[in-house]
């Protein structure tokens, strides 16, 4: 007896977002990433389009990182004081596809940088990497909205992606990447409702809802993980039912969260009995990355290259195409 | 829910002297109006008052879509006129509608196939309409298998139960209910379901408030789309609250705003 197909199929999906602009487009890339545009749940393309490939981004800071665990701090100190070095070796050596510029140096309480320093910080980064760029604020809104105007116009024609805007705080950087042809990261704390009205908000301002990609906040491995993956493919699902204002993208901050769990970075002295750090620190980042792919993550935002490494195998065996259409 | 604007009818005295008049402005105002109002489709009907009911289609379906990309939907119950309709439409249309019943099915399952076109089938036949649960079902049956194996996906596919006016049949809007349910069970994906809405408030001093509380409950019961009055804010905005709901759109605090976008 022939069994009856059990497929769902949709007629929405996720919007296309592209990151980057060649010469020929005003920038300075050597190629551009689009992301998004799946008409499925993630990697089931015997339902339907699963869109483009996820990609990986690798954090470069401008500031030397001051509590980077051993592990983490290993693969980078070389460079780390400088954010243009820093960059290349992200994507010369572990293979990054772009870079995100984590401005943590002008936040208030840690170096206190000035927008100058920030716009001298993604300049070298833009002149020694050909990637698109990410450029992620410090989290301080005051001093945000100060940096990201300059940071911004210093980076006007690169069709960047900059982030973030809040419900607290979407003015000025919604106008700024409106102002400079930038897409827009859009932040909500773990809330499906509130990552829902931010997008609201930033369109109201006109902002086109297809330079959008959503940051719904993400939980590590043991740190609410589960409950990042359930947001996440609620949205999923409510883009594709043809919810518009859930349609961007998505954005997973992998990185940071897993290197804050203790099981990552607690030192080897510390915790003899839980295997070297230099294992279980890039395994947590893995798993983490891992998951949320499969939660429909767009762009993941990763430190460890080994864990890039990992993700980006993940990435490719989901990407081949499956054995039974 | 699927909104298909209703305005567009011969039976309106304004479209009924456009179509006399050939004068396009009233039609496409309507046409710009709706859809800025969150028309789905817009139906297009030419009324009783033209001779040439077929040239009066192609008009009326000319006009529109030189004021709007919003596909239509083609109301008339004659073949003819429905094919003049599609020819006419630069889009795939919605065709509205047909009976269920087996002669009528075989020249218009196959007409929306071929149009790539999608298709309003009532739950009534040559036994007229039904006032119980059961024959409702059973004529969407026949229609959901006939459009099955002619290859038309129930996806394509909408099935109007047929709402009476509540001043002539108290009792129906509970059978709809029940019926909506029940056909919404005889595919996988169900087909969807379309209510003529406006006709359960026929000739009735309240009008607007049974049509937006009586809409509530069909899609509570499962009701997907509807012909309708878009430009009853007061409508439009209880839609998208019951979707709110339902869980079938997320919540946010400007929910309306977002869907009025």
């Amino acid at each position: 007896m022939e069994l009856p197909g059990l497929e769902e199929r949709s007629t929405s999906g996720v919007n296309v977002v592209t990151i980057g602009a060649t010469k020929e487009e005003g920038g300075t890339r050597e190629k551009v990433i689009k992301v998004g545009g799946a008409r499925t749940l993630p990697f089931l393309d015997f339902e339907g389009v699963v869109g483009h490939r996820p990609v990986v981004a690798m954090d470069v800071l401008d500031m030397v990182p001051e509590d980077w665990p051993e592990a983490l701090a290993a693969a980078h100190r070389d460079v780390w004081d400088d954010p243009g070095k820093w960059a290349k070796k992200c994507v010369q050596e572990y293979g990054a596809d772009l870079i995100c510029v984590k401005l943590d140096g002008t936040h208030p309480d840690k170096a206190d940088k000035s927008p100058e320093e920030a716009v001298d910080a993604v300049t070298k980064v833009k002149e020694a990497v050909a990637v698109p760029l990410i450029v992620w604020c410090s989290g301080d809104d005051e001093k945000d909205n100060k940096v990201i105007p300059k940071v911004s116009q210093a980076l006007a024609g690169e069709n960047c992606l900059l982030g973030a805007a809040s419900e607290d705080n979407y003015k000025t950087i919604t106008a700024v990447c409106i102002a400079d042809n930038h897409n827009l990261i859009a932040l909500s704390p773990l809330d499906i409702n509130i990552a829902k009205q931010v997008n609201i908000l930033v369109t109201d301002m006109d902002f086109p809802l297809e330079r959008i990609v959503m940051f719904p906040t993400t939980g590590a491995l043991g740190y609410g993980l589960e409950y990042a993956y359930s947001i996440q493919e609620r949205s999923r699902l409510a883009a594709l039912a043809g919810d518009k204002m859930m349609q961007p993208p998505i954005i997973c901050d992998a990185g940071y969260e897993s290197w804050r769990a203790k099981e990552a970075k607690t030192p080897d002295a510390d915790a003899p009995g839980w295997g070297p750090q230099a294992d279980r620190g890039p395994m947590w980042e893995t798993i983490t990355a891992v998951t949320l792919l499969q939660a429909g993550a767009d762009i993941l935002r990763m430190r460890h290259p080994r864990a890039v490494q990992e993700a980006k195998k993940v990435i490719d065996e989901l990407f081949t195409p499956s054995q039974n259409p | 829910m699927i909104a298909i604007g209703e305005r567009i009818n011969g039976m309106y005295e304004d479209v009924k002297k456009a179509i006399a008049e050939k004068d396009p402005r009233p039609v496409q105002d309507l046409a710009r109006r709706q859809r800025d109002a969150g028309a789905d489709f817009l139906d297009i009907n030419v009324g009783t008052a033209a001779a040439d009911r077929e040239a009066a289609m192609r008009w009326l379906v000319e006009t529109a879509q030189e004021a709007v990309d919003t596909p239509l939907s083609i109301d008339s119950t004659n073949f003819d006129v429905v094919k003049a309709g599609i020819g006419a439409a630069k889009n795939p249309v919605l065709i509205n509608s047909t009976k269920g019943e087996p002669a009528l099915l075989e020249k218009f399952v196959p007409l929306a196939v071929e149009n790539n076109a999608q298709l309003v089938a009532l739950t009534m036949d040559s036994r007229g309409v039904p006032a119980d649960v059961n024959t409702r079902v059973e004529i969407a049956a026949t229609v959901v298998t006939f459009a099955q194996e002619a290859g038309l996906d129930p996806s394509r596919l909408y099935i109007d139960p047929i709402i009476l006016p509540i001043n002539v049949a108290q009792d129906q809007p509970q059978r709809i209910f029940e019926a909506i349910q029940q056909i919404r069970m005889l595919s996988d994906p169900a087909p969807h379901i379309i209510l003529g809405l406006s006709n359960v408030s026929q000739s009735t001093k309240e009008r607007p408030l049974l049509n937006r509380t009586f809409l509530v409950m069909a899609l509570a019961a499962g009701l997907d789309a509807a012909i309708v009055d878009v430009f009853d804010k007061d409508l439009m905005d209880a839609a998208i609250t019951a979707e709110i709901i339902l869980n079938k759109s997320i919540y946010s605090d400007d929910f309306l705003r977002a869907a009025r976008k």
